[in-house]
Formats: structure tokens, sequence, C-alpha cells
């Protein structure tokens, strides 16, 4: 690793722990930057990386949001007690008790996304292209109706979560470096996946899956695992946005598949899918435009969401990091010789007029 | 729940109602779907944004019984509105993305209807509207089935512009270009079909069936700006189920499916509407997966 590359990613950490304690007030905005930058990046495992474009993603992030929740709940208080008061409910518990309950409910979340992600994915993995997407998208929507309906978890009025033992200055600096934690190691984690043998199999999938199946890959395998990693850590980060919040509710917090759904995906475009930084990149330029420009819009901001949706896909969608290689092919390590270039033109053209 | 389904089974004149309400309400899911396969057919385009085109010819049909004229009026007036949104949707955005990959369109389409679904909120409101066409309830069975007036006739005209958009595509010239171009693109351009326009054209018409459909829907249900996307969904599981170019099949499956959301809206009690129109999204695909799987194993 070179030296510039180095400082880069220490000054992006020291930045991240030195945020909240920098500017406290933003500190909720700053979290949610990490959260919008792990959307981005797991998005962009099935999204960008394999050619899998899902629309249902934010499935995941409910999914462990409601699964931690309930895990909670369940060692104070019998659930659907809980659920039915509407945060009545008084339970006393120490502050250990509700750190432990936080920690297993997170790990539960993970591990239960991947569950979801396994059986979901024997349901839609044979669905390709737009069928995939609708599917997915379909699934997003359903989860959050049938939620909507289930009385025990709390149905359309939602759950809300067990209180912080603390000041509102603590807790919002712990969730935050919560958050911080699992987007650095999302990066982390995807940054070596990618150099991977995984990362080429699905690369492969991308290009040609019915090439990459008949060169020996295990594609349904590597679809499931591939989505199992996005879920793992859509659910942890789930998890702690529930709590964060401190309401949970099916349709503007669980599964809000109009707003975080579909900016995941925005903002992988954005950035430049298939591609580690892209996403990255995409998700801090989103977020930061969003939360300066939407005051003064006035109401219209969802309209503009919308139409910057239309103008990304339909005039921009190599996103900048695409852009930029195009323009700087040489800066990527992609090697432009035009010696070999005219030679190898030369060639073509020879086979051409051979035929 | 089986308390429901027993309620049922006690009162066979509650399933005639239901399944008149359904098919009822099929046949405006029919007319939607319709114009989602034309234009997935001709131009391989699937528009997400097939229910929000629904929802705001249905608030063409709120505007006008808002200010008390009759909404029949606002048929044609939407068909017209919405023929050229339609056309203005092409030259801006559809015409960029046809010939991408499939995900561009289908990405490009859900952020329109976000912009739509979201405008509609900010002109109109969230609330539920409906648009009072006034007419009386017609009793059977002793007044045990109901069924208002205004249903039927919103049959005859979407069975009428149904047979209309048929026709034209049958006879017309600019019918037969549309099925030309559908066909063989390529093949078209060469015999001196300007594709472009054909694409315009099919689009603005999608648009136009749409709005239609939508008068209708505000005449008979209720419209809100976010029921767009339910509405998308409804025509993605009828063409799905149905599969392109199949006039019979839509019919069919938008009769069975606005019947069996009544039912299911019954019996699993009205909050769980909605999350049974997906579910049965998530069955249909997975069943054409099955299928296509059987039949990759039969190519092979």
């Amino acid at each position: 690793m070179k030296p510039s590359v180095i400082a880069l990613y220490v000054g992006i950490i020291l930045a991240g722990i030195a945020a909240p304690l920098v500017i406290p007030n933003y500190t909720f905005q700053i979290a949610v930057l990490w959260m919008m930058i792990l959307f981005a990046l797991t998005w962009d495992i099935m999204g960008g990386q394999m050619g899998y474009n899902s629309l249902g993603n934010i499935f995941f992030f409910g999914a462990g949001m409601y699964i931690s929740a309930v895990v909670q709940i369940a060692q104070f208080a019998p659930v659907g007690e809980y659920t039915a008061a509407f945060g009545a409910y008084q339970v006393e518990f120490t502050e250990a008790e509700y750190f432990r309950g936080l920690f297993f409910g997170i790990i539960a979340a993970g591990i239960g996304a991947i569950v979801c992600a396994v059986i979901l994915g024997a349901c839609v993995f044979g669905l390709r292209g737009p069928y995939f997407a609708i599917g997915t998208l379909g699934l997003a929507l359903a989860a959050a109706e049938l939620v909507g309906g289930w009385e025990w978890v709390g149905g359309g009025g939602g759950i809300s979560m067990p209180v912080y033992p603390g000041g509102p200055d603590v807790r919002s600096k712990f969730f935050y470096y919560i958050v911080f934690v699992l987007a650095i190691s999302t990066f982390g984690f995807l940054r070596w996946l990618y150099t991977t043998r995984f990362g080429l199999a699905i690369n492969a999938i991308r290009d040609n899956e019915s090439k990459a199946e008949a060169m020996g890959i295990h594609t349904k395998r590597y679809k499931t695992a591939a989505w199992s990693i996005a879920a793992f850590f859509l659910g942890m980060v789930g998890a702690v946005f529930g709590n964060m919040v401190g309401f949970i509710e099916p349709l503007e917090v669980a599964f809000p598949t109009i707003t975080f759904g579909i900016f995941m995906v925005a903002m992988s475009l954005l950035g430049g899918k298939g591609t580690l930084w892209g996403p990255v990149l995409g998700a801090t330029l989103f977020h930061v435009i969003k939360e300066l420009t939407w005051t003064y819009l006035l109401g219209w901001q969802w309209v503009a969401l919308g139409a910057i949706i239309v103008v990304n896909v339909v005039f921009f969608q190599q996103g900048i990091l695409g852009w930029a290689q195009d323009r700087w092919p040489e800066k990527f390590g992609v090697v432009v010789d035009p010696e070999r270039q005219k030679a190898e033109a030369g060639a073509g053209g020879a086979q051409e007029a051979a035929r | 729940m089986l308390d429901n389904l027993s309620l049922l089974i006690q009162a066979p004149l509650l399933n005639i109602q239901l399944l008149l309400d359904g098919l009822l309400i099929g046949a405006i899911f029919a007319l939607a779907a319709y114009g989602l396969a034309l234009v997935w057919g001709v131009m391989n385009v699937k528009n997400l944004a097939q229910g929000d085109f629904v929802i705001m010819g249905g608030y063409v049909g709120y505007w006008f019984s808002k200010n008390d004229i009759h909404p029949f009026f606002a048929l044609p007036v939407a068909i017209v509105l919405m023929f050229a949104f339609g056309w203005l949707c092409y030259v801006t955005i559809i015409r960029r993305v046809i010939g991408r990959d499939i995900f561009t369109s289908l990405l490009a389409t859900f952020g329109l209807a976000l912009v739509l679904q979201q405008a509609l909120n900010l002109i109109f409101g969230s609330d539920v509207q409906t648009a009072e066409a006034g007419f009386q309830t017609r009793f059977f069975f002793d007044g045990q089935v109901t069924v208002a007036d205004t249903k039927f006739i919103a049959l005859i005209l979407a069975g009428a512009l149904a047979a209309c958009v048929v026709l034209f595509m049958k006879r017309s010239r600019m019918g037969k270009a549309i099925r030309a171009t559908a066909q063989d693109a390529r093949a078209a351009r060469v015999l001196g079909v300007n594709t472009d326009r054909v694409y315009a054209f099919t689009f603005a018409l999608n648009s136009a069936i749409c709005g239609a459909a939508g008068v209708l829907v505000a005449m008979i249900w209720v419209i809100q700006p976010y029921y767009g996307i339910v509405h998308s969904i409804r025509s993605f599981i009828i063409v799905v189920f149905a599969g392109l170019g199949n006039l019979a099949g839509v019919i069919f499956g938008a009769l069975f499916l606005g019947s069996a959301e009544q039912f299911s809206a019954f019996v699993f009690g009205a909050e769980f509407q909605v999350a049974s129109v997906v579910c049965l999204l998530v069955l249909v695909l997975i069943y054409r997966q099955i299928q296509s799987a059987r039949h990759r194993q039969v190519v092979e």
C-alpha cells in the first residue's frame, strides 16, 4: 500500500472518531452518513459486483431491527404484552442488562438476517434481470405490510424500544460509534473480499452467469453467500438504528422502501457501481447534498429526489468513478499503449478483410 | 380469520357479493395491465410508473367531480391529457432508456413514479379521495347483494375502451406499425416505419389507457397519491401471469386478481389487502421461475 493511501485511511478513521467530539450537534446526522455508506456498500455487493440489481435489500434492515427489538424486549417482558401497551409498559432493568440485551440483539439481528437471506434466496435466485428486481421490491413491500398487520410485534403502531440508561449526549455518542465501527468494518471486509477468489467468482456471475456456471462455479452458492453478507451487515445496522431512533414502526422506519431502499441504489449508481470506493463517494456526496438542500426545497424535496434518480440513471449511469475511469484510465491501472492499440486495430482490420 | 371463512360458507350470497365486486374492479385492472404488456412487448421497457399514471388519471376525475362536473366528462379529458403526458415522458426519459440494459428502464421509471406520487401528494394532499358519480345502488336477493350502478357503467366503459384499443391495433395503420415494430424493430425500420414515432405513440397510448382506467378507478373505488405502486404491482402480476401478447390471459388474470383480492381482504382482514397483492406477485414470479427452469431443462 502506498503511503498516501495509508494516510487517507488513517485520516478518515481519525475524522470519524473526532467528528462527534468536535461537532456534537451533528452526531445523529453523521451517524446516518456512516449508515448510508454501509447501505451503498452492501447494495453494491449484489448490484455492482454480481450484477443482481435488488430493489428490496431494505428488507434485511427492517428484519434486523425487529429481530433485535424482540430479543431485547424478551429478556424483561412478554413481547405481546409489551407491544400492546405502546410504551406504557414499565420495565426495570440495570445498565448491564440493557447492554447485554443490546449486544445479543445486534448479534441475533445479523444472524437472523442471514437466515432470511438464505431462505428468501432459495425463492428468488432463479429470477433473473428485471424479474429479480421486481421480486425483491415485492418482498420488501410485502414485509412492511405483513409486519404492519402483525399484532404481536406492535402492528402498524410500532414498538417503543427500551430506554438507554444514560444521558442523551452519551447515548448519541454511544450509538454513533457503533454505527461507525460497523461501517468501517463493512468497508474493510469488502476490501478484503473483493481481492479473493470470491470476488472474482461474483464478477464472473455478473459478466455471464451461464458461462460462469459452465466453468464450474457453483453460482447458486455464491449468490446466496453474497446476499447473506449484505444481509448480515444490514441486519446489524438495522438493529442499531432502531435503538438509536428509539421507536420502530414498519412503514417509515423499518422497511422504508421508497426512501432508504431506493437511496442505496441511487447512491451506488451516483458514485459508480462495481467499484469499492464508488458507493462510499456516492453515499457521502448524496447525503451531504441532501442534508444541505433539503430544507430549502419546501416540500418538493421528494420530487427532487425522484428527478435526481431519473437524471442519474438516464444521463450519468457510469457514476463518478466510472466517469473518472473513462477519463483517466492510467490512474486506475488500465494500461493504454497507443502502439499496441494501433496494432490490435490493424490486426482486427486484417481479419475483417480476410473474411 | 376462521370465523370469516365459516361466515363465507354459511352465507353463500356473500361469496356472490365479493365475486361481483372483484370482477367489476378486475375489469379495470385489465386495462392498465394491457397497457403495460403493450409497452413491454413493443419497446421492452418495464414501466414501474404504470400505477402512478392510473392515479394521475384518477385525479383528473376527482378534479372534475370536485368542480361539480360529472366524472364521465373527465374520461376524454384524461385520455387526451395523459396521452400528451405520455408523449412528454417518452421524449424526455423513455427514449434514452430503450435498448439500454433492462435495469436502467426499471430504475428510471421507478424514479418517475417517485416524482409523480410526491407531486400528486403536494398538489392534492394525502387524503383518500373518490370521484362522486351520483348513481343509484341496485339490490339483489332481497338487498343481500348490492351493486352500485357506477360499477356496471364502469365495466361497460372499460369493455368499450378495450375493444377500441384492440380494434385500433388490428386495423389502423399505426396499429399495424406498432405490431410490426414489436415483431422486429430493425426490419420495420428497413421497411420505412418511423420506429421512434411508433415508440412515442405506444408509450403515449399506454398512458392514455392508464388515464382512462384511473378515471374509472376514481369513480368506483378510491385514489390516493401513494396507491400507485400497488396498481403497478397489480399490472405486473397480471402480465407476468399471462405472458406477453396474450389478451385472453390478461383479461382472465385481471378478473382473477380482482376477485382474489376481495376474498383475501374479507378473510384475512382489510389491512392485509395490499399484503396479499404483493404476496401474490412473489408467488407468480416463483411460478414463472419454476416454469422457466423446467423449460431450460427441456432445452438442454
